[in-house]
């Protein structure tokens, strides 16, 4: 196991994120696609933790885990006002969010 | 040994990560995103980062994923009905996200010593990780608890029903 393999499934998970957040409609499924996008920054950050053997970069990765669970609570939240506004939860929808 | 373990961990990451991109159901995209979460758990653990493996499983597979199934559950229109989840664009996404890809992989190939192998563990019992986080970062973990309670305070916000029920009450009713 190496850096490069490590970037290179990262890059990967990346691609296959961005992938589903430009394919997507639903709003959930954009959420699922922006975890795996940030899933695979964290594993950008944890692998150069091990290769330049310096912790700071896990600490990181438990910083931005804690922000993406911040993100997914208010983007759930958005979904189910979506839904209520206009009963679907298409992302396309939510070009004005006014009720 | 290690070597081919990592190409069965990183199968085992994309492949349910493609399903959670590409299946039209969305429960099941959710539980497929567990998949592809649990995997890099297992990768985090190879790397020696056994407290964040933790992490990873505790929060995302636990609490992330049965969030977007009550997510998905709740703003089901019709029971019974698989959730479909629409596409649109397939053809210049998939462009956008291999030529993204290979750019990537260009940079990964172009730039020397990461094909090294990787040196030992930071530490072995997360005791190094604990410092980082409540000492050397501290700041930055407190305004990280400080914007989790915003967040949580903000959701509930955000989704409760704010129409009065004198108002539109019969609407709501319908």
């Amino acid at each position: 196991m190496t850096l490069a393999g490590c970037l290179t499934l990262a890059a990967a998970l990346f691609s296959l994120g961005v992938h589903g957040l430009l394919t997507r409609r639903q709003a959930v499924a954009v959420l699922v696609s922006v975890e795996l996008m940030a899933n695979a920054a964290n594993l950008c950050f944890v692998a150069f933790s091990r290769f330049r053997g310096d912790v700071t970069g896990q600490a990181l990765a438990v910083f931005a885990l804690a922000l993406t669970v911040a993100e997914v609570a208010v983007g759930l939240a958005l979904v189910i006002l979506l839904y209520r506004a206009h009963g679907d939860t298409r992302v396309d929808l939510a070009s004005e969010m006014k009720q | 040994m290690e070597g081919t373990f990592f190409m069965v961990l990183a199968a085992c990451a994309l492949v349910p990560a493609w399903f959670a991109v590409r299946g039209s159901n969305l429960i099941h995209a959710a539980l497929w995103l567990g998949a592809s979460l649990l995997a890099t758990a297992a990768v985090y653990a190879m790397l020696g980062a056994s407290f964040l493996a933790g992490v990873q499983v505790l929060v995302y597979v636990g609490g992330v994923i049965t969030l977007m199934i009550f997510g998905v559950m709740m703003t089901r229109r019709h029971e019974g009905l698989v959730a479909l989840a629409e596409s649109r664009h397939q053809g210049r996404a998939a462009a956008i996200a291999v030529t993204l890809f290979a750019v990537f992989a260009q940079a990964i190939n172009a730039t020397d010593g990461l094909d090294a192998p990787l040196s030992a563990p930071v530490s072995a019992n997360g005791s190094a990780l604990g410092r980082a986080l409540v000492v050397d970062h501290v700041l930055a973990f407190e305004a990280l608890s400080l914007l989790l309670l915003a967040a949580i305070v903000g959701a509930v916000v955000i989704a409760r029903r704010r129409d009065p029920p004198d108002e539109r009450g019969a609407e709501v009713a319908s």
